[in-house]
């Protein structure tokens, strides 16, 4: 298989050394990778799902804003990033496949690479404790 | 096609009695091929080269895998840019902000060098590259980022069914995930696939890449494993260290090997050596 672009290994390289939950996505916004600590935020391990789909990954967690209302992708930062190759932020709930409920503040922002080349984008999730 | 070291050291030129064997200039190695000179890196090496090429040549191709100063050091010794009859072609990585051609003037001005790149008599193009597939001659060239400081390529040249991969300053274990296991996770792959002769980073020593992690280089060994993973038929380990004498680099090539399962021809990069790839 033909090795991805050293920007994008190196950013998984980072993620791979980071205790906070992270995302990458490659240009078709297809989920390449995430790191132990979004394993444990997600519920599902990166070995066993491989490569997931945008279709997929923005709706398998069933994010929903804080009326409980279904949150639709374009609303996710991930995706807005994706779409408009420029950082968004956002908080929201996910559901964990192990069905756990977390309210997490995501922050995604495009891999830009030498010169100006959209390679994809990273999403830094952080989990909310709710007072 | 016709390949020759001029130069294979890495960081700073260190000639001596004790290095004559593998030789003291850095970086540049010319690839040749009925009319075509390519040239790849303008270390120290291509002063020498620059001396044995006909004084009617027109067209020279000249490619950077960075702006390292032992990768462009020799530049302003190369006697084609004092002929008003050349072409020379600079091919080079894109950085994220400034352009090739003010990196490149850095070097052309003084007080590193007193003629400045509008001075030279030949005429001179300077195209930025990044992951990119591009012809010379017959020859097509694929460059990537590779893992390196700075905006840094390898480049593949493909002649016909013969590929010649260049990277000589690399240090694939860094970036890579369960290195040297996942292709598409190691960087400097797509470059180095098949090749029939990979010149390759090998710097240093296990123990002195455990000191020297992200500086750019990788350990014999390392190297050695890149090279099963990449299924190359021959490869040339590169950029020695200035510090490390003949004997010492057979010693390393020697203890790094013997441990290591491999089906491919292994070397050290020699000065004024010359492969023939049909």
């Amino acid at each position: 298989m033909s090795s991805r672009e050293i920007e994008v290994i190196l950013s998984r390289q980072l993620a791979d050394s980071l205790s906070t939950p992270v995302f990458i996505v490659d240009t078709e916004g297809s989920l390449i990778f995430y790191n132990e600590p979004a394993e444990e935020l997600l519920g599902l391990r990166y070995e066993e799902t491989g490569v997931m789909l945008m279709a997929e990954w923005s709706s398998i967690f069933t994010p929903r804003d804080d009326h409980g209302n279904i949150l639709p992708p374009e609303e996710l930062p991930l995706v807005q990033t994706m779409t408009e190759q420029e950082p968004a932020h956002g908080e929201f709930w996910i559901k964990s496949l192990k069905g756990i409920k977390y309210k997490i503040s995501v922050t995604s922002f495009p891999i830009m690479g030498r010169p100006n080349r959209f390679l994809g984008a990273i999403a830094i999730f952080w989990k909310i404790m709710e007072k | 096609m016709k390949i020759t070291i001029w130069g294979c050291r890495g960081s700073m030129p260190s000639p001596g009695p004790e290095k004559n064997k593998y030789g003291g200039n850095t970086s540049c190695v010319q690839l040749e091929h009925n009319n075509s000179c390519i040239i790849l890196d303008g270390g120290s090496g291509i002063q020498s080269l620059g001396k044995k090429l006909s004084p009617d040549i027109s067209v020279v191709n000249i490619l950077l895998t960075h702006l390292h100063i032992d990768h462009i050091m020799g530049l302003g010794y190369f006697q084609p840019f004092y002929n008003p009859n050349c072409t020379i072609n600079i091919w080079g990585p894109a950085g994220s902000s400034e352009s090739l051609t003010v990196r490149l003037r850095r070097y052309f001005s003084p007080p590193f060098f007193p003629v400045r790149l509008n001075e030279l008599y030949a005429k001179i193009n300077i195209i930025e590259i990044n992951n990119s597939s591009f012809k010379i001659d017959d020859f097509v060239i694929k460059s990537e980022y590779l893992c390196h400081p700075g905006p840094t390529v390898g480049y593949r040249c493909e002649l016909g069914e013969s590929v010649v991969s260049y990277m000589p300053d690399h240090e694939p274990a860094l970036g890579s995930s369960n290195f040297p296991y996942l292709s598409e996770w190691c960087s400097g792959y797509n470059i180095a696939k098949d090749a029939d002769l990979l010149f390759h980073d090998g710097q240093y020593r296990n123990e002195e890449y455990d000191r020297r992690v992200g500086w750019g280089h990788c350990s014999m060994e390392d190297a050695i494993e890149f090279g099963s993973l990449s299924n190359v038929k021959k490869m040339v380990l590169f950029h020695h260290d200035p510090v490390n004498k003949d004997l010492d680099l057979e010693t390393m090539l020697h203890q790094s090997a013997q441990n290591k399962t491999f089906d491919y021809e292994l070397s050290l990069a020699r000065e004024n050596e010359v492969f023939e790839i049909n």
